[in-house]
């Protein structure tokens, strides 16, 4: 009796091996002194690359970018409404 | 939020689509089953071996995704299990394409959550008119020139003919709103049978704008009174999204690419007030203003 080969099935969430930050020309920046944590850029990101983590110095929560991902479409610094985020032309 | 859209799909930087798609995934939870048609979304996400999604996705052809999930709806009856079923399509399959298989979906009347992220034109194979398209916009299929200022018909009223098929939750959403997104979906996976949710889904390359603008672009749609958001229960109107000061329908064309045209040829301040006579005629029809 030949054995079937077991198929490889594509895994939930599996485009995270691609690293579309590659795309970016422009590179968001979040200035956390200006920050109000509104959370509108999580909410707007196509890329899900804005994540609430723990600023590690003072414990806060903070949103960081999530740049392998980010492709610097410029959403969060269109929408922030206290212009927190600012978009700087990258250099590789 | 929780995600259950995975970053790494090749949408197009600053494609509205993904943030509507995890809006969506965000208030149905993961105990949901999704079927797609083919679509922008279905090419950007599972790009063969790899899936975007964290919850069960199927594709199905272009024409049939309705009657997909009817089936998968029927199964877990069969079974008796929970879950909630939903379709997210774009409006070439909803309005064109799919539209038999949705009007049999929505006659039979299975319970199932029909999302179509309209960004008016088949933008996936290259800017195509749909029955979606509004009224002179430019696409490859009805370019602006010397004869023609772009599609010379209007827009199809999908929410109108899911009405006429008496489904019981019908509502237009946008991705400028996503509150009010998060709760339509909400209330249409309650309804008992089937729902239609319409939302506003902007394009950059089909739209022609900078990719920074594009929840600008899906707000100006809803202020001017050409996107109206509205929700129909069991065919009763029940809840609009006011707009303190209607803007000018300028506002919302001249942001965008695939209406140049109308402020620079002859004939396009007709057109002008053609659309914003449809802005207006919006205005009255849902009460947008107080």
């Amino acid at each position: 009796m030949s054995k079937v080969k077991a198929i490889e099935f594509v895994e939930p969430g599996s485009t995270q091996i691609t690293k579309t930050g590659a795309w970016r020309t422009f590179v968001p920046r979040i200035d956390q002194k200006k920050c109000i944590k509104c959370s509108l850029c999580e909410i707007y990101c196509p890329e899900s690359s804005v994540h609430q983590v723990k600023d590690p110095i003072s414990g806060d929560l903070i949103f960081d970018i999530d740049l392998n991902y980010c492709k610097g479409c410029g959403i969060c610094e269109h929408e922030c409404p206290r212009h927190a985020i600012k978009l700087e032309l990258e250099e590789k | 939020m929780q995600n259950l859209l995975a970053p790494g799909h090749r949408a197009c930087a600053g494609c509205s689509m993904p943030t509507v798609v995890r809006l969506v995934l965000d208030a149905a939870g993961p105990n949901t089953i999704v079927v797609s048609p083919t679509s922008c979304l279905e090419v950007t996400t599972t790009p063969f071996p790899e899936s975007a999604w964290c919850v069960p996705w199927l594709h199905s052809l272009f024409e049939n995704a309705a009657a997909v999930a009817s089936g998968v709806e029927i199964a877990l009856k069969r079974f008796h299990k929970d879950a909630n079923v939903l379709v997210i399509g774009g409006d070439g399959s909803t309005f064109d394409i799919g539209m038999g298989s949705n009007s049999g979906m929505f006659e039979r009347g299975h319970k199932v959550t029909y999302v179509c992220y309209d960004n008016e034109a088949y933008m996936n194979t290259g800017v195509q008119r749909s029955g979606s398209t509004p009224f002179c916009a430019h696409t490859t299929t009805t370019p602006s020139g010397e004869i023609s200022l772009g599609n010379p018909r209007p827009k199809k009223d999908m929410p109108a003919i899911a009405l006429a098929h008496r489904v019981p939750y019908v509502a237009t959403a946008s991705v400028a709103y996503p509150v009010d997104l998060r709760r339509k979906v909400k209330k249409a996976i309650e309804t008992q049978g089937p729902s239609y949710i319409q939302v506003n889904a902007p394009c950059i390359t089909g739209w022609t704008f900078d990719a920074g603008k594009t929840v600008e672009i899906a707000r100006l749609a809803v202020e001017t009174g050409l996107w109206p958001l509205f929700e129909y229960v069991n065919g009763q109107l029940t809840e609009v999204k006011k707009v303190r000061r209607p803007k000018p329908v300028e506002d919302y064309l001249k942001s965008q690419g695939r209406y140049r045209h109308l402020f620079k040829k002859p004939g396009g301040t007709e057109v002008l007030k053609q659309i914003q006579a449809m802005a207006d005629a919006n205005i009255s029809k849902y009460c947008l203003v107080d």
